[in-house]
């Protein structure tokens, strides 16, 4: 009987993803959320992958900054240099995406080589 | 991130090592971070998120660094499988806890009374030398039975578990307390046992007593009491 228990439920298996992705030959960054102000969804260490293909695992915010970040991604893969963004969030966007209080995020956008 | 260091985070992760990635935010310089490893500042943040499971940046000599931690599961193995065990297993489960449940007595260790629970009805010490009984481990001994609950207690003071707890009243817990010390084990060590188990809100019934198990392993576990 196997006794070693398996890695943890959830859906932190974004780095998994990332890298098989890569392994397949795609071109991959790494979106990482560094600090939020105020009311956001997805907390600091929480990640998002992109391909150049636009295929896509776990998330950053909920849903209202993925847009941008891909954009940002994708300049990411082909410069290779990363970068810090930051969101600010308005009240009204913030309605929509369930950031009640509106809020700010930032987020490290890198290439995963 | 580069692929030297994605390997190794993976693998670390694949192993259930606790690691930290450190990415400056000026030029993504960045580095992997085990216990115990690395210079002052460094390995204090690496230890500090990994503790509290929560990200957070430092600035260290100018620089801002992100310190993201990947822990192991959380684990808890319970010893009895009685009644509070019935609704502690589930309860835990719902919270992200690999549970496990150990108890010698077949007729108490049944899956009819723990679906979908893994049991081992090894005898306590033995079975916990088998599990992966770390850092991010809570050991709960609710058998009332010193042949069962002291061995298992022996093997979890003998492991950096975060919460130990015991099921009974003051005085059975000091009289489990001089049986450890007459183990060997010093009183700081001995402390470590949370007796009688649980937080205090006057739970009445196995489920209630449940939750205030997992209440308190919770708050050892996030806030450190």
């Amino acid at each position: 009987m196997a006794k070693t228990n398996t890695a943890g439920p959830g859906p932190d298996n974004v780095l998994e993803q990332a890298s098989a992705w890569r392994e397949a030959g795609q071109d991959v960054a790494l979106a990482t959320v560094v600090s939020t102000w105020g009311s956001a969804p997805r907390r600091p260490g929480a990640q998002l992958a992109v391909t150049a293909a636009g295929d896509m695992a776990g998330s950053v915010s909920g849903g209202c900054i993925e847009g941008a970040v891909i954009a940002e991604a994708r300049e990411v893969m082909e410069e290779g240099e990363p970068k810090l963004l930051e969101f600010g969030v308005t009240n009204d966007q913030a309605w929509e995406v369930g950031l009640a209080c509106g809020g700010r995020i930032e987020v490290f956008v890198e290439r995963f080589d | 991130m580069e692929r030297a260091t994605r390997e190794q985070l993976l693998a670390d992760r694949a192993a259930g090592r606790p690691v930290v990635l450190a990415t400056a935010l000026d030029n993504g310089e960045q580095r992997l971070l085990h216990r115990d490893e690395g210079a002052a500042p460094f390995a204090e943040a690496a230890a500090a998120t990994l503790r509290f499971d929560r990200a957070e940046t430092r600035e260290i000599d100018g620089r801002r660094w992100l310190f993201n931690p990947w822990n192991p599961p959380l684990r808890l193995y319970i010893v009895g499988a009685v009644h509070i065990a019935q609704s502690l297993a589930p309860l835990a489960a719902h919270t992200e806890f690999n549970v496990t449940v150990i108890d010698p007595r077949r007729t108490f260790a049944t899956a009819a009374r723990f679906p979908g629970v893994a049991l081992d009805t090894a005898w306590p010490d033995e079975a916990l030398a088998t599990y992966t009984l770390d850092s991010r481990s809570a050991v709960v001994t609710l058998t009332h039975d010193p042949k069962l609950d002291d061995p298992a207690l022996a093997a979890a003071l003998e492991s950096e578990a975060f919460y130990i707890g015991a099921l009974g009243s003051r005085r059975t817990h000091a009289g489990r307390r001089e049986r450890l010390a007459g183990q060997g084990f010093g009183e700081d060590r001995i402390n470590r046992i949370h007796a009688p188990v649980g937080f205090s809100i006057g739970a009445r019934g196995p489920a209630e007593i449940a939750i205030s198990i997992l209440a308190e392993a919770i708050s050892v576990l996030r806030t450190g009491q």
